[in-house]
C-alpha cells in the first residue's frame, strides 16, 4: 500500500475521526529513514492504550511500530495476553485469533501474501507474551522456525502471565513465587534465545527495550532478515511492573539493572553467515543513499 | 467481484479456462470415472482454483490430503504444506485466509476435536475456508473406524455444515461450497462432512466436469471484513479493546458480532438452496412412515425401503443436505403425513434425531434410531428391523442376537 491510498476526499475531511486525519497527515509510510525519532510528529500507537500506566510494554510498542522499515506493507500477528490490549490500537494491520497460535498464524498468513503478491515485499511481524510464546504455542514457534518461515518473532518477555495476574511461566526466573508457583518456580528460565538459534533462526537478539535505538536497530535488522532468508527472534525484557511490584516510574531502571553484563538481559546478538552478509550489503547501500541524498542537499543549497 | 468476473474465459497458468461456476457445474459436459472418495476430493481440487492447502496425516483422510500435495506438485495449488499438529493447521488455515486466499484442509476425529477452538474463531473472523471432515470415531478407547459423532460438536460452531452421502456429492459440493461461503453475506467456513471410508475409501462412478475448466478465482475483497493484506488503509480499530471486562460497549459488541455469524448462517440459506437444488432431497413423503437421515445413512434407508417394498410396508425418504443452515422448514413440510419418523445414524447419540424432534410437531413420532457406533456398518436389515418393531410387526432375528 502507497500513502497516496491513504488520501480522504476534501469533502469528508472534517468528518473523519480525529486518529484517521493523523494517519493521513503524519503517517511515516513510504518513508526511508523512518525511526523512533519520528514518534511525536507521527502517531504509530494511540494514547489511550489501557496498559498499566508506566507498562514498558507500551515504549515497547511505540519503538517498534516506530522502527518497521516497510509499516505500509507490514501485517501484524498478535496473541491474547496484554498485548492484545494495544493491538485495536495499532495502525498496521493485525491479527488476533487465539492464544499461543500465533506463530501458526503468522505461517499461513505469510504463505498466502506470497502466494497474493508474487514480487513485492509483505512483512509480517509476531508479537506476543511470553506465555503465549514459550508456553502454550512452544510447538508453533519452534516449528515455523524449522520450517524456514521468512517473518520475526518478536516475545515480549515479562517473565510471567501478565494479564491473567501473575502466573507462572516458562520464561520466569528460578525460584520466583508467583500465582501458580507456590514454593516458588522450580526451573530454570526456559532458554528460548538458544534454542532459537539452534532451530534455525538467522537473528536472535534478547535485551531490554530501555533504548529507543537499540530496539530500532534490532528490529530492522530481524525483518530485513527475514524478509530475504528466513526466521528471526527477538527476545526482549518489558517488566511487568504491576506483578514485580513496581511503581509506574520504576519500569526503566528495572530494566537497566536487569541488563548489566552479569544479568539476564545483558544484551546477547546471534547472526547467521548469511545474514552477516545481507547486513553488509543493506549497511553499504543504506551509505551511498545516504551520500546521495547528501549530495542532492548540498547542489540545492548552492542552487 | 469485477476483478474476478473479468477473468471468465481466461486461463490459468496450467493452461485451464476459468469458467463461470454454474456454467462449469450444470451445463459442461460430464465424464463417468471410477475413483475412490479421497481421489475424487483430488480432483474436485484439481478444478477449485485453490490458494493453499495445509495437511495433516489422519486415518481416513490421509490419503485425500497426500493426493492434493500430489496436485501442488503439478502446479494446480498456491502453496502446499504438513502443519505440526491439527490446531496449527487450522490456524494456519486461518492466516491463510485473513492473508486473502481460498485455502482448504482436511481433518477426521481426533483432529477435528484438537482443531476445535479455531473453528468458533473462523466463522467470528469470516473466514471462508473449506474444510473437508472424513468422519471417524472420537472417544476412548482408540478407534479409527467411520462414525458421525464428531459432526455434532461443530453444529454449533458458527460454521456451515453440510454432509455428503457420495462421492458424487463429495466432487460437486466441494466446488459449489466455495461459491455459497464466499458470497460477501455470507463469507463463513464450510465444514463438508462424509463417513469416513464409507465414502473416501470405497469406488464409485462420479461424473466429472472437464480438468480444463476451473472457477473463478476467490477475490477477497469481497469479504463483508477487511482483508489483512495492507492493500486497503488500516484503522486504529477500537478506542475501547473488545476483551476489556465489565464494559458494556465490549458486551453489546461481541454479542451483536455472535448474532451477526449466525444471521450469516442463515443467509446462507438461499445460496445453499440455489446450487445444491434444495436444502434436502425427497422420496414419497406422503407415505405414513419416512425415513430421515443424512451421510451414508441415506444409501442404507434407501436399501431398507426397498426390503420394506417387498414386505408390502411403503416408506418415504428424506435426505437431509445442509445440516447448516439447518432445513426447519422443508423437513417440516416433508414430514407433515408421517405417523412415524425414522432417524437412522452412524453415532451413539443420535445428535440428528435431536434435531429433527426439536423441529417437527408431535416429537413423538420421530424414532431415535437405529443406531450404530464404533465404526460398525448399519445393515438395512437393522433398519427394516427397528421400523417393524415399531409398528408391532413380527420380525426375523439377526444373527447372533437372540431376539
Ligand atoms: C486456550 C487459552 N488458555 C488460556 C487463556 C487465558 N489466558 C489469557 S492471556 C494468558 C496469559 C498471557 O500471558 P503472556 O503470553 O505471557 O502475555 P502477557 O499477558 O504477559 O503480556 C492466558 C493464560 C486463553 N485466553 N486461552
Ligand atoms: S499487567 Fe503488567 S504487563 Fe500487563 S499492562 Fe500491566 S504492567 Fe504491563
Amino acid at each position: 500500500m502507497s500513502k497516496e491510498r491513504i488520501q480522504i476526499s476534501e469533502a469528508l475531511y472534517d468528518i473523519m475521526p480525529s486518529d484517521y486525519q493523523d494517519l493521513v497527515k503524519s503517517a511515516t509510510y513510504g518513508k526511508d529513514d523512518r525511526g523512533w525519532k519520528d514518534i511525536g510528529t507521527s502517531k504509530e500507537l494511540i494514547e489511550q492504550h489501557s496498559l498499566c500506566a508506566g507498562c514498558p510494554e507500551s515504549m515497547a510498542f511505540r519503538y517498534i511500530l516506530a522502527s518497521l522499515p516497510n509499516p505500509e506493507d507490514t501485517v501484524m500477528v498478535g496473541s491474547t495476553g496484554c498485548t492484545s490490549l494495544v493491538f485495536p490500537m495499532v495502525a498496521v494491520h493485525n491479527i488476533h485469533s487465539l492464544f499461543g497460535n500465533q506463530n501458526a498464524i503468522a505461517s499461513g498468513l505469510k504463505r498466502a501474501l506470497s502466494v497474493r503478491f508474487p514480487g513485492r515485499v509483505k512483512d509480517v511481524v509476531v508479537l506476543a507474551g511470553d506465555g503465549a510464546t514459550v508456553d502454550i504455542g512452544l510447538d508453533m514457534t519452534l516449528q515455523a522456525w524449522f520450517r524456514q518461515e521468512k517473518f520475526t518473532t518478536i516475545c515480549f518477555d515479562n517473565e510471567l502471565y501478565a494479564n491473567t495476574g501473575g502466573q507462572e511461566s516458562g520464561l520466569m526466573q528460578k525460584g520466583f513465587v508467583a500465582k501458580m508457583a507456590p514454593v516458588g518456580k522450580l526451573f530454570d528460565k526456559v532458554r528460548l534465545p538458544e534454542i532459537a538459534r539452534e532451530s534455525g533462526c538467522h537473528y536472535v537478539v534478547n535485551c531490554t527495550v530501555s533504548k529507543p535505538s537499540l530496539v530500532e536497530k534490532v528490529i530492522r535488522n530481524a525483518v530485513h532478515i527475514a524478509r530475504e532468508i528466513g526466521p528471526t527472534y527477538l527476545q526482549l525484557y518489558t517488566p511487568c511492573i504491576l506483578e514485580i511490584g513496581k511503581n509506574s516510574m520504576e519500569g526503566l531502571q528495572e530494566m537497566r539493572d536487569s541488563e548489566k553484563p552479569t544479568e539476564r538481559f545483558a544484551y546477547k546478538e546471534y547472526i547467521s553467515d548469511p545474514a552477516k552478509q545481507l547486513l553488509a550489503e543493506l549497511a553499504a547501500k543504506d551509505k551511498e543513499r545516504k551520500a546521495a541524498a547528501k549530495q542532492l542537499a548540498a547542489q540545492a543549497q548552492a542552487n | 467481484m469485477a476483478e474476478t468476473k473479468s477473468l471468465i474465459g481466461t486461463q490459468n497458468k496450467k493452461g485451464q479456462t476459468y469458467t463461470d461456476t454454474w456454467k462449469m457445474m450444470n451445463e459442461a459436459p460430464r465424464t463417468p470415472s471410477f475413483f475412490t472418495g479421497s481421489e475424487v476430493i483430488k480432483e474436485a481440487l484439481r478444478r477449485a482454483s485453490c490458494d493453499v492447502m495445509i495437511a495433516y496425516p489422519i486415518t481416513p483422510q490421509s490419503e485425500a490430503a497426500a493426493l492434493i500435495g500430489e496436485l501442488f506438485a503439478e502446479g494446480y495449488i498456491g502453496d502446499y504444506f504438513r502443519g505440526e499438529s491439527e490446531f496449527a493447521v487450522m490456524s494456519q488455515c486461518a492466516g491463510s485466509a485473513f492473508g486473502g486466499a481460498r485455502v482448504f484442509t482436511t481433518t477426521a476425529g481426533p483432529g477435528t476435536m484438537r482443531a476445535m477452538e479455531n473453528f468458533p474463531m473462523w466463522a467470528g473472523a469470516r473466514l471462508p475456508i473449506q474444510m473437508i471432515v472424513t468422519c471417524r470415531g472420537i472417544n476412548s478407547p482408540l478407534s479409527i473406524q467411520p462414525d458421525t459423532l464428531e459432526i455434532a460438536y461443530l453444529l454449533n460452531t458458527g460454521m456451515l455444515v453440510w454432509h455428503a452421502e457420495t462421492a458424487q456429492d463429495f466432487f460437486d459440493w466441494i466446488l459449489k461450497g466455495y461459491m455459497v461461503s464466499e458470497e460477501p453475506e455470507v463469507h463463513l467456513p464450510l465444514a463438508l462432512c462424509c463417513d469416513g471410508f464409507f465414502v473416501t475409501h470405497t469406488k464409485d462412478v462420479v461424473n466429472l466436469t472437464p480438468a480444463d475448466m476451473c472457477l473463478p478465482p476467490y477475490d477477497p475483497y469481497r469479504s463483508p471484513v477487511p482483508c489483512m493484506d495492507m492493500e486497503c488503509p488500516p484503522v486504529r480499530m477500537m478506542r475501547d479493546p473488545f476483551v476489556m471486562k465489565s464494559n458494556y460497549i465490549s458486551y453489546a459488541t461481541h454479542a451483536s458480532w455472535q448474532q451477526e455469524i449466525w444471521a450469516a448462517v442463515e443467509r446462507s440459506r438461499k445460496h445453499s438452496i440455489h446450487w445444491l437444488n434444495g436444502l434436502i432431497d425427497t422420496e414419497n413423503t406422503d407415505a405414513d412412515i419416512v425415513i430421515v437421515a443424512s451421510g451414508t445413512a441415506v444409501s442404507q434407508g434407501r436399501e431398507a425401503i426397498r426390503l420394506l417394498e417387498d414386505e408390502g410396508v411403503r416408506c418415504g425418504l428424506v435426505k437431509v443436505k445442509t445440516l447448516r443452515p439447518w432445513p426447519e422448514e422443508e423437513i417440516r413440510e416433508a414430514t407433515k403425513n408421517a405417523k412415524h419418523i425414522f432417524v437412522p445414524e452412524f453415532n451413539v447419540t443420535g445428535w440428528l434425531a435431536k434435531e429433527i424432534r426439536a423441529t417437527v410437531p408431535n416429537p413423538h413420532r420421530v424414532h431415535a434410531g437405529p443406531h450404530v457406533c464404533g465404526g460398525m456398518t448399519m445393515p438395512p436389515e437393522i433398519i427394516v428391523s427397528e421400523i417393524k418393531t415399531a409398528l408391532g410387526m413380527k420380525t426375523f432375528s439377526l444373527a447372533g442376537r437372540g431376539s
